[in-house]
């Protein structure tokens, strides 16, 4: 730090109460703190304005500006210390953890999903435009391709008035003093610049790109001399609130974001609304829903309570036996014990899972079994507790090691001497020891096991799948079941899988309050 | 318990944890390549899987890697800092909402980002057509969503390590005239950086496998981390005859975790202990 300068009087500065002796000084890197900070400020103002001003989005500009102010003040200024420390964290745990779940649950009352992506709006338009045909005995046009100020337009004559018209993407215009050829094609016209036929094809691309919209239709090019109109053969109709075609009217239903026809049928493509408590009302009452989400709950309970039990013992076991004075070769066995940790958990999954395979896998290999371990309930379910185990069981090792350590070896000799035998020394004291110290870590664990996608998607991906009900597989997660609802093959239902996300939440939130409430009377977490 | 017996389980079990290992460097070796060919002992060695798997059109495993090193590198240490700053303040300060901040970090901790997958997939396609550069298929979008999982992550954790530093050396430094930022920077995270080095490694090794958030956010072959672009290897027909390379691809990507885990690991059973069970 350079020679500080004293600017302010000492008195002025002692307004408030931290830790440190009122001083107001200025070095060169406060200067230098304060001269990037703004630096920063801008660049993100810069950077994240300008797109946002295109896309009108106000509210979002709102948030970047005060953001950017809040951030500039609070760094400009020697108050709000520890603020300072928190707010770098917080402004990503706001913008990508917090606001993602109250996203969600907005998202859960809607039917947004393949089909009711848009505005009821956007929904009119695709269906008028995947419906437009050319009608027989509709309009057909003499065309010439012109620019005008540089821009595309199409000449248009009616063949029977010889009339002219302009058509652009903005509708059709009159053109008055056009000069017609032999074809009744426009050869001039004052104001425009007509192509001439290797000019236009030239710009074939572009002459086919154009729609010139009309009443109820629009004209396109075919080919280059000729342009035809063509009318949606579905179109929406404001007076009944319907589309009117084939089998319509198609009423507008805003209950469920469709067009329904009198005999109950809909058209694929909808719109978003808002469904209420509907996709809550489907989990819990829809049969096949409904004992699906059970069924996938109580195996959920199951993997998650087995995976931290299994893993637990065995860690527990492993670092009992390590636990001895006399023991030799313990760095090595540490060493050995603790590589399926370190080793990448999304590969070893995939090839555990490989090991599983029926045809050629190496358990089947080995054993001489043609088993198919992964496509049968039961024994996919042990495998992928088994991998599980694989994977857990060193985290358990290596906190159980550092929590035995922390034992003092008086406590265990003194039950020895007090004549109990080994068994009773681990129960009655050793074991109610490390509990005490590893519980806080067995709830994180039973909680990460809950949502644990990557030990279900990449061995067995939710399978096997019974015939009846494909929609759910027999090692099933709560999260795999939902990831496959929403991203699967199919049709995407965010607004449903954002409703089990919901159930999940609260499912989680219950079982974590359960679970640190009993920690807490061993405990003091809130130290 | 004899001392023998001790030493039988303990095989036993190193046998358990060891031979997906094997399995892995024997197919990786294995000259067919395939997985119906892969057996636990080798029966040839050759490193043509690894020259297949480098010199792939189909998969461009350097570029993976490139990615993957990068995203974990950079997430891991921008996330530690995040929480390591809020843990400093947890720790040394007391201010207004203090207790209540803490307690909502505990919760927050309990919510794995991906539930609000949905959520953070339509959030995205926003942010895709505003700006692209961390939109989908970019590593640099990835890492911002990434760092809304780092003060829940690791606060807590850190606020331990933190608090078993001793109080006096800070005051000290106050009394010698250091500001906060000198007595961060130069006192506190000189001491605790043998911990921070392990929570980085376990950081390091969780956004190298991250799968979820990453297979919804990159599609484009080139932008793919290595769990993403490996797992699209074993998809469908593929997965018999890329096995070897699959195998190769998983040795070089254990190669830097393993490394840095064995010399870090006399600093592993202390780190995840000391500041994990004082809560």
């Amino acid at each position: 730090m350079s020679a500080p300068s004293v600017i302010d009087p000492p008195k002025k500065a002692a307004r408030h109460s931290a830790a440190r002796p009122a001083r107001r000084q200025v070095t060169t890197a406060f200067v230098v703190t304060r001269v990037a900070v703004l630096a920063v400020a801008a660049a993100l103002l810069l950077y994240a304005v300008p797109p946002l001003v295109a896309a009108e989005s106000w509210v979002a500009l709102a948030v970047v500006i005060a953001v950017s102010a809040v951030l500039g003040y609070l760094y400009l200024s020697r108050r709000f210390v520890p603020a300072k420390y928190l707010v770098p964290g917080t402004i990503f745990l706001l913008a990508f953890q917090v606001f993602p779940v109250l996203f969600t649950f907005s998202t859960s009352v809607t039917n947004f999903g393949d089909g009711h992506r848009g505005t009821k709006a956007e929904a009119v338009t695709a269906i008028e435009a995947s419906s437009l045909k050319q009608v027989p005995g509709s309009p057909s046009y003499q065309l010439s391709a012109a620019t005008k100020d540089g821009e595309l337009v199409f000449l248009l004559t009616d063949p029977a008035t010889k009339q002219v018209q302009e058509g652009s993407t903005d509708g059709l215009a009159p053109v008055e003093g056009a000069t017609l050829g032999m074809t009744g094609k426009v050869t001039a016209a004052p104001g425009y610049t007509v192509l001439t036929t290797a000019q236009a094809a030239a710009r074939g691309k572009e002459i086919a790109a154009i729609t010139v919209p009309t009443r109820g239709g629009a004209i396109k090019a075919n080919g280059l001399s000729r342009a035809v109109e063509a009318k949606a053969s579905m179109v929406y109709d404001a007076s009944c609130d319907c589309i009117q075609g084939e089998n319509g009217p198609w009423k507008a239903s805003e209950a469920t974001g469709y067009f329904v026809n009198p005999a109950g049928d809909v058209l694929s493509q909808g719109w978003q609304v808002n469904v209420g408590l509907d996709n809550f009302v489907r989990v819990m009452t829809d049969p096949t829903i409904n004992t699906n989400f059970l069924g996938v709950f109580a195996w959920n309970l199951t993997f998650a309570l087995g995976s931290v039990l299994t893993t637990f013992a065995l860690g527990m076991a492993v670092a009992l036996a390590l636990h001895h004075p006399k023991m030799r070769g313990v760095k090595i066995y540490r060493i050995l014990l603790i590589l399926p940790y370190a080793m990448p958990a999304f590969a070893m999954l995939l090839i555990w899972r490989d090991m599983f395979n029926k045809d050629f896998g190496l358990v089947n290999q080995l054993t001489g079994l043609t088993t198919d371990w992964l496509g049968q309930p039961t024994t996919a379910r042990l495998a992928v507790l088994l991998v599980n185990l694989w994977l857990g069981f060193p985290y358990m090792f290596l906190v159980t090691t550092g929590a035995l350590q922390a034992i003092p070896r008086e406590l265990t000799e003194a039950a020895g001497l007090d004549g109990a035998n080994a068994w009773n020394a681990f129960r009655r004291v050793t074991l109610p020891l490390l509990l005490v110290a590893l519980s806080p870590l067995l709830v994180a664990s039973f909680a990460f096991n809950f949502n644990n996608f990557n030990a279900i998607q990449l061995t067995t991906a939710g399978g096997p799948f019974d015939v009846d009900s494909i929609r759910v597989g027999a090692t099933d997660l709560l999260i795999t079941y939902t990831f496959r609802l929403a991203f699967g093959s199919g049709s995407a239902q965010f607004g449903f899988a954002a409703a089990i996300s919901v159930f999940i939440f609260a499912i989680v939130a219950v079982l974590s309050a359960v679970g640190f409430r009993r920690t807490r009377k061993q405990e003091d977490v809130y130290r | 318990m004899k001392l023998a017996w001790r030493h039988a389980f303990l095989v036993l079990i190193v046998a358990f944890s060891l031979f997906p290992i094997v399995f892995v460097i024997s197919a990786a070796i294995n000259p067919l390549g395939t997985l119906g060919s892969s057996t636990l002992v080798p029966t040839g060695a050759s490193l043509g899987n690894f020259a297949d798997l480098l010199t792939s059109d189909v998969y461009p495993f350097k570029t993976w890697f490139v990615n993957s090193i990068v995203l974990a590198l950079m997430a891991s240490f921008t996330s530690l800092l995040l929480s390591l700053l809020a843990a400093y303040a947890f720790s040394r300060m007391r201010f207004k909402g203090r207790r209540v901040g803490m307690l909502t970090l505990l919760l927050v901790q309990m919510f794995p980002q991906f539930l609000a997958v949905v959520a953070i997939f339509m959030i995205f396609t926003e942010i895709s057509d505003l700006y692209p550069a961390f939109g989908f298929d970019t590593v640099s979008g990835l890492m911002l969503l990434y760092m809304g999982g780092a003060l829940g992550a690791n606060t807590w954790l850190m606020k331990g390590f933190l608090d078993t530093v001793p109080k006096e050396l800070d005051e000290s430094a106050t009394v010698d005239g250091a500001t906060h930022t000198q007595i961060f920077w130069r006192i506190i995270l000189p001491l605790v950086t043998p911990i921070l080095a392990v929570t980085g490694l376990l950081a390091f090794i969780g956004y190298m496998s991250e799968f979820i958030m990453a297979s919804v956010f990159l599609r484009d072959p080139s932008s793919k981390t290595l769990a993403v672009g490996m797992y699209g290897m074993l998809v469908g027909d593929a997965r018999n005859t890329n096995f070897g390379m699959f195998a190769a691809g998983t040795l070089i990507t254990a190669i830097p975790t393993v490394g840095v885990f064995l010399w870090l690991q006399r600093y592993i059973v202390s780190g995840l202990t000391s500041g994990a069970v004082k809560g």
